[in-house]
């Protein structure tokens, strides 16, 4: 589904990611864990096209075609989901506003009908009701004065109501506690499906208890240091990450 | 007879005037056109002129407007009010009053709205009272060349008055359609607003046009708010692309009275909306907000006076704007405290989005404070939509053109529901809507 190779990036003319190899297939979760300023954001801003991050070598394709080539909004009718690390709020557009401008454009995207307005509602309430969310989040503008709990529940419930077939989840465990950490996992659990594959990027072994991950990488100093199945991660987490900071200082 | 532009329009319409068998009218007229003679349209040289030009207006040639063409078919003037709902609507083509096409529905005891043209006829020395009341001694000094050429050449327009303790809960709208002449024509409305004690009432002004001739309005609006009295005052020029706006409106608001002005500009080739508000009363308080949408070679200018004149008075001015293409826009804003008006508040703020790199804003806040014991503040911003929001939207799968559509309508959503008369802000919205979509929204 998603094949990174050679990857490199730019930010500000800084190299980040220095020679990415990532080969990621329906149904699989892969984790990335690494120490901050490693590069897991930057990886996560370049499949998603954001502006400052510049490829300066090697490709990535997805489901066969060359992502890098394609706008943000492109990626995302293809199928490819970003939860952000840190949320943008955005004054004045209401929350439901955007949920469904973004699921009718996604839809038009993939050559389905858009929803109207009492099939969007009806779509939303499910979601919100999975995540456990107040519909008065609705309602408020995109996750301005948002908790930082409830902002990473918005990303969870963008991410049901658009149904991506990659989903790439950027520290979304942080800021959350112990429940609804759980309640995000479910939600990101029910989603699960043999054509769909998740990556999540994390600090902590926590969120891999709830979403077990097939396979697990450590990313430092921007490349790939080591790759294994879950143990690896119940390793660093009592290691730490010094001897790969260390490798990729060398 | 000067070469000032408009001059000669004099001499065409002088006996078309009404009130010309008035001597203190003409005598009123007469000293304006002397002094506007002298004056001329403003020029760039004067500092309140410093960002705009009159020079386009210059050029087009336009005539005066004579009797109203009797043949103009149209069955309904457009309303920023839904359909179903009571109210009270004068309507003007070219200046012109047109019954016809007004509805002005049971207005309660104590409310009255009519035109300048009658009000000369039935009333006259109620009207030499008035005119210029508030705007400044007609023989006087005139600081403000396009008023004192309202002033000699006025024909008609809207008169609002309230008895003492009438509260209007249905608003009160009158429309400006232009355009419908066989040539280019100008024409000078002037409106007065007297609100007696504790009278209440919503005024919708709205702009626009039916015809293919370029047109210039200069209107005149003279404001005038007794003790309590509170005016929520909303304007929507959505004139046409070719035409010239040029507003003065001049407000004085008693104690604890309230003037609430709106007004939204999404037309005209060049306009200016000049407010001057003198607070007057101990209490007395004023809202003056604005939001514009200007894109091609539109100009743009805001610019407003306020002036505390006495002790616990309060002002607070938002304007935002959106720029395109090569549009420009001018905010000038200045807030005056007067030593003897000690605790006053006064907050401004001009924001805006320049969406294009030609795009242009002259923003000119200015507070002047003679008094000791008041709080002030002013701020001016000027950006390009926000990219992260940007890249947020469009990574949720939103193309770009919608993304900024949603990002400029949510810059200027604010402004809008913060209007007291809810009833118009679905109208402003679709609007707002209209432009965004590059289109003007069809009457
Ligand atoms: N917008 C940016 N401008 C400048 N430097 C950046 C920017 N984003 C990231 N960086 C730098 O890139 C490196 C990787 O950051 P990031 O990808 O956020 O790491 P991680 O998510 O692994 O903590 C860091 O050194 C960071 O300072
Ligand atoms: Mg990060």
């Amino acid at each position: 589904m998603l094949e990174i190779k050679n990857l490199h990036a730019t930010v500000d003319g800084k190299a980040i990611l220095k020679g990415i190899d990532l080969t990621v297939n329906a149904g699989e979760i892969h984790a990335i864990m690494g120490p901050n300023g490693s590069g897991k954001s930057t990886l996560s801003y370049v499949l998603t096209g954001r502006e400052g991050y510049t490829v300066t070598e090697g490709e990535v394709l997805f489901k066969g075609k060359n992502l890098l080539d394609m706008d943000p909004e492109e990626r995302a009718g293809e199928g490819v989901f970003l939860a952000f690390q840190y949320p943008v709020e955005i004054p004045g557009v209401p929350n439901t506003t955007f949920l469904k401008e973004a699921l009718n454009s996604v839809r038009r995207y993939r050559g389905e009908g858009e929803l109207d307005a009492m099939q969007f509602v009806k779509l939303v309430r499910e979601k919100t009701k999975m995540l456990h969310m107040s519909d008065d989040m609705l309602k408020r503008a995109v996750n301005v004065g948002f908790s930082g709990g409830e902002k990473k529940r918005n990303e969870a419930l963008q991410m049901a109501v658009l149904e991506p077939s990659l989903a790439v989840l950027d520290e979304t465990d942080s800021g959350l506690d112990i429940d609804a950490l759980k309640t995000v996992a479910d939600s990101v659990n029910l989603l699960r499906r043999p054509e769909n594959a998740l990556v999540l990027i994390t600090h902590y072994q926590r969120l891999l208890d709830y979403i077990v991950p097939d396979h697990v990488h450590v990313l430092a100093g921007g490349r790939i240091q080591a790759s294994g199945g879950k143990e690896l991660a119940h390793e660093l987490e009592a290691r730490g990450y010094a001897e790969f900071s260390a490798g990729a200082a060398a | 007879m000067s070469d000032a532009p408009f001059t000669d329009h004099y001499g065409v319409l002088r006996d078309a005037l009404p009130g010309h068998d008035l001597p203190w009218l003409s005598r009123l007229r007469a000293s304006a056109l002397e002094s506007f003679s002298v004056s001329g349209l403003p020029t760039q040289r004067r500092e309140s002129w410093k960002y705009t030009s009159l020079r386009p207006l210059e050029k087009v040639g336009f005539g005066v407007t004579g009797a109203p063409r009797a043949c103009i078919s149209i069955d309904r003037a457009p309303s920023l009010l839904p359909a179903a709902s009571e109210h009270h609507r004068l309507v003007f083509v070219d200046g012109h009053h047109r019954a016809d096409l007004s509805t002005l529905g049971n207005l309660p005891e104590g409310a009255e709205l009519t035109t300048l043209r009658e009000v000369l006829t039935n009333e006259p020395d109620w009207l030499e009272a008035h005119l210029g009341a508030v705007s400044g001694d007609p023989g006087g000094d005139w600081e403000q060349p396009l008023l004192a050429l309202n002033t000699a050449m006025m024909m008609n327009g809207f008169v609002l008055r309230l008895a003492e303790g009438t509260v209007l809960h249905d608003p009160i709208e009158v429309v400006h359609l232009g355009g419908a002449g066989d040539r280019p024509l100008a024409y000078h409305p002037r409106n007065l607003v007297v609100l007696a004690p504790r009278s209440q009432v919503t005024l919708i002004e709205h702009y626009t046009h039916l015809g293919e001739q370029p047109y210039y309005a200069n209107i005149g609006t003279e404001v005038s708010l007794a003790e309590g009295a509170v005016l929520h005052h909303y304007k929507l020029q959505a004139d046409a692309l070719d035409a010239f706006h040029t507003a003065t409106v001049h407000a004085e608001v008693g104690p604890d009275a309230l003037y609430d002005a709106f007004g939204m500009t999404t037309g005209a080739r060049l306009s200016r909306n000049e407010i001057a508000v003198r607070l007057a009363g101990e209490g007395a308080n004023c809202h003056l907000n604005g939001a514009y949408l200007v894109r091609g070679r539109q100009h743009c200018d805001n610019t407003t006076r306020i002036d505390h004149l006495v002790p616990n008075t309060a002002c607070s001015e938002i304007f935002k704007g959106v720029v395109d293409d090569q549009a420009r826009a001018v905010f000038q804003g200045k807030i005056t405290v007067h030593r003897d008006a000690q605790h006053s508040k006064g907050h401004q703020l001009s924001k805006v989005l320049l969406l294009s790199d030609k795009a242009e804003i002259d923003a000119k806040p200015e507070l002047e404070i003679y008094a000791d014991d008041v709080v002030c503040s002013h701020g001016a911003t000027a950006g390009d939509l926000d990219h992260d929001a940007l890249f947020y939207l469009r990574s949720r799968g939103i193309p770009e053109p919608e993304a900024r559509a949603l990002l400029i309508e949510a810059f200027l959503a604010e402004s809008v529901h913060n209007i007291a008369a809810q009833g118009i802000c679905p109208a402003l919205m679709s609007s707002i809507g209209h432009w965004l979509a590059g289109r003007p929204k069809e009457i």
